[in-house]
């Protein structure tokens, strides 16, 4: 099998390492990763900031990039949510665009999504003995419908001690453009995120989006908490070095 | 009101206000946990949901027929309809009635119509006594202010601030006790009650086979104020129908569940037409004031049509994490919260409330909360692009989008923009984070750190990359193969 690698322009230049994680448990479980070269962004900054045709000219580079994908997939909830619920409608204009942007959204999908969905694959192999809280990103759980897939991963980790975080549905504050157009709100609500997480007493934190992950982990860090942040990429990634061996490697 | 401020200069003095973040996270957080109970107990929510969103959205396809149906069987059981245009003409047509019965005192149950037309300042201007009979409202009359929730309209205020208001109203020896406090607000309405001239409520729904209004409340207060008045005036929104009674049974189940949490409110009274001869009880007449007020302009917008399915329950402000923080007032129009911020634009014409669509981080949590299933989190997004449209934006965010867009489109634009990123980035870079002591990041690092670009990008690290994987194969990637 052969994946198309979206890598999401925050991951590229801010989190590389979250890509890195990605690629290694997917190579590891017998999938074959290319990266085409052409992609940007998905254009959600914009968009979401009410710039329709400034998102369109973002946009236009993904559905050049996996024009002849089988399969796309990405470390963030958010970006494939954008695909998903906003691209047909963004491209309205032009049928053909409209077609590309159907067939993309049909075959993207957000990693853990991708992982217990389309591989089948509910137990990586990894091994995590830490206390870890989830905070599940509003965009992959409600744009996208990615709710039970990272739990399932997550609780298939030998040794993690899983703690549920409190109000986890509440948005972080993130928001994209939000955090910094309205940005003491945005404070205040993660702040309030903050509160919870430390509540937990969990020393890791795990998400599936960097946008929302640099938002808590920026007020954590603020905050001088020595939490750390994590995308289930790296926790998995992380854990399957640990748990090497206890395992049989899986193909697919 | 809005008067010229930012929602975020207004929401700045919410956050300072303990008392009232304390008080709004405390209520949002049992109407929550009730909301959650209810709908569990009653089972298959997400088919509820469904139902109610094809009711209200076939009753808005089919507005001018039910409305004229609706005017028809008002006027058959004796009442009488007018249609106001707008929020100047529906206050006229209060005044012509409060007049014309030479009116003196004016009881009221809960409406955000009246709100909207802002009906209580122009009766006391004509020297009309108004007296709001729902306990929260009368708290919110009393403070000289404007509810800050749809359905919970003291929602701001503790028991202490209460007690106050109501001391200062004349109340003595009074407790915070809920009891102490409530009695004392029914003893003062109780004599309201049975001198006013004049009763005006809202509508939750118009029923237009019967011609019935019908209202949902808890208190009792509506009863009083429809019954004991000789004349009763309503104000409803226009989109505020319904077909049939088979109807208002799905938003029976709906309404109170998403407002309340509860099963049932402990009232739900049908109005038909006046007193008929041999009722015991009624106003000796009935008029009903059908607001537009730029409703009927969204009836042509297919982005923003579904804002009119909306019945009012305010289930979006209680999950809504931004109106969790700041209340309100801070939206600065009759109707706050995530409802507010679509509802509040589209009502009026121009720029006034042009800032509430960012007051949003677009969660999406508001469209799963509602009962009828409105897309407002989609509905904020194309508000937000009608202001780029009409032009309602800062010139420097323009020009940095247009920046976004030229260097987005191509991928060497692209990674020539990060390089230059990458080694600018140096002058701000402080024990390993951003900091931004002004310019547009500010924002963000006066209350969290800010990471940095990384040394090597992914794409810069790829070739690498892929020399120590065991599946992939060697090659470029190009369009993906």
């Amino acid at each position: 099998m052969k994946i198309s690698l979206f890598i999401t322009c925050m991951v590229d230049n801010l989190y590389p390492q979250v890509g890195v994680a990605m690629v290694k448990i997917l190579d590891q479980l017998g999938v074959e990763v290319v990266f085409p070269e052409g992609q940007t962004c998905c254009g959600q900054p914009a968009f979401n900031s009410g710039y329709a045709a400034e998102a369109r000219a973002s946009a236009k580079t993904l559905l050049e990039a996996f024009a002849d994908a089988d399969y796309v997939v990405s470390p963030s909830g958010s970006c494939t949510g954008m695909i998903h619920h906003y691209y047909e409608d963004l491209f309205a204009g032009d049928a053909q665009l409209a077609r590309e942007a159907k067939a993309l959204a049909a075959k993207t999908y957000e990693f853990s999504q991708f992982l217990v969905n389309v591989l089948g694959v509910t137990d990586v192999g990894a091994r995590f003995p830490y206390r870890v809280t989830y905070h599940p990103s509003c965009h992959g759980a409600r744009l996208l419908g990615v709710k039970d897939e990272p739990l399932t991963l997550l609780r298939a980790v030998k040794d993690i001690e899983l703690i549920d975080l409190p109000y986890a549905t509440d948005c972080c504050g993130f928001g994209g453009t939000f955090a910094v157009k309205m940005g003491d709100i945005s404070t205040a609500m993660v702040t309030e995120k903050v509160s919870h997480v430390r509540e937990t007493e969990a020393t890791v934190l795990v998400g599936t989006d960097m946008g929302c992950l640099m938002n808590i982990g920026g007020r954590l860090s603020r905050e001088h908490s020595s939490v750390r942040v994590m995308h289930i990429a790296q926790l998995l990634y992380e854990g399957m070095q640990l748990g090497a061996g206890s395992r049989e490697a899986i193909t697919i | 009101m809005n008067q010229g401020s930012h929602v975020l200069d207004r929401a700045r003095v919410a956050l300072g206000d303990d008392f009232l973040r304390a008080a709004v996270r405390f209520t949002a957080d049992r109407l929550r946990t009730k909301k959650y109970a209810a709908t569990e107990a009653l089972g298959r929510w997400e088919n509820w949901r469904s139902r109610g969103q094809h009711i209200r959205a076939h009753t808005v396809a089919h507005l001018d027929y039910y409305l004229g149906q609706f005017a028809d069987n008002v006027t058959r059981a004796g009442g009488n309809v007018q249609f106001a245009a707008d929020a100047s003409e529906a206050s006229q047509m209060v005044l012509d009635i409060i007049k014309s019965k030479q009116a003196r005192s004016v009881v009221k149950s809960k409406s955000m119509v009246s709100e909207e037309i802002g009906i209580n300042h122009l009766l006391e201007a004509a020297d009309v006594e108004v007296v709001e009979t729902d306990l929260g409202e009368y708290i919110v009359q009393l403070a000289k202010e404007t509810p800050s929730h749809i359905i919970i309209p003291a929602i701001h205020k503790n028991r202490q601030q209460i007690k106050d208001l109501f001391t200062a109203a004349g109340g003595e020896n009074l407790t915070t006790d809920t009891k102490t406090l409530a009695a004392f607000a029914r003893r003062t309405m109780r004599r309201k009650f049975l001198e006013a001239d004049v009763g005006i409520t809202g509508c939750n729904f118009g029923i237009a086979e019967s011609g019935s209004v019908v209202l949902f409340t808890n208190e009792g207060n509506a009863d009083m104020v429809t019954n004991l008045p000789q004349t009763h005036i309503v104000l409803m929104g226009m989109e505020r129908l319904l077909p049939s009674f088979a109807d208002l049974e799905v938003m029976a189940n709906l309404l109170p569940r998403s407002a309340t949490g509860q099963s049932i409110t402990t009232y739900m009274s049908v109005l038909t037409g006046p007193r008929h001869e041999g009722d015991h009880d009624g106003a000796r007449e009935l008029h009903i004031i059908v607001l537009d007020n730029g409703r009927s302009n969204q009836l042509a917008d297919p982005k923003m049509k579904e804002v009119l399915n909306c019945i009012r329950c305010g289930a979006c402000l209680n999950v809504c994490p931004v109106y969790r923080q700041i209340g309100g007032h801070a939206y600065g129009s009759v109707y706050p919260g995530p409802i507010g911020a679509v509802l509040s634009p589209v009502l009026n014409q121009g720029e006034q409330y042009a800032d509430l669509p960012y007051a949003s981080s677009l969660c999406g949590a508001c469209s799963e909360a509602c009962p009828v299933k409105i897309p407002i989190h989609d509905m904020l997004v194309h508000l937000r692009q009608r202001n780029v449209e009409r032009g309602w934006v800062k010139p420097a965010e323009r020009q940095a989008f247009k920046g976004f867009a030229f260097a987005f489109a191509k991928v060497g634009r692209y990674k020539l923009a990060m390089k230059t990123a990458r080694m600018g980035q140096g002058p701000l870079v402080r024990d390993g984070h951003i900091e931004a002591k002004i310019g547009p990041l500010r924002g963000w690092t006066a209350g969290r750190n800010a990471p940095t670009l990384a040394k090597q990008s992914f794409r810069d690290m790829w070739s690498s990359l892929q020399g120590e994987l065991k599946t992939t194969t060697r090659e470029s990637g190009g369009k993906g193969k």
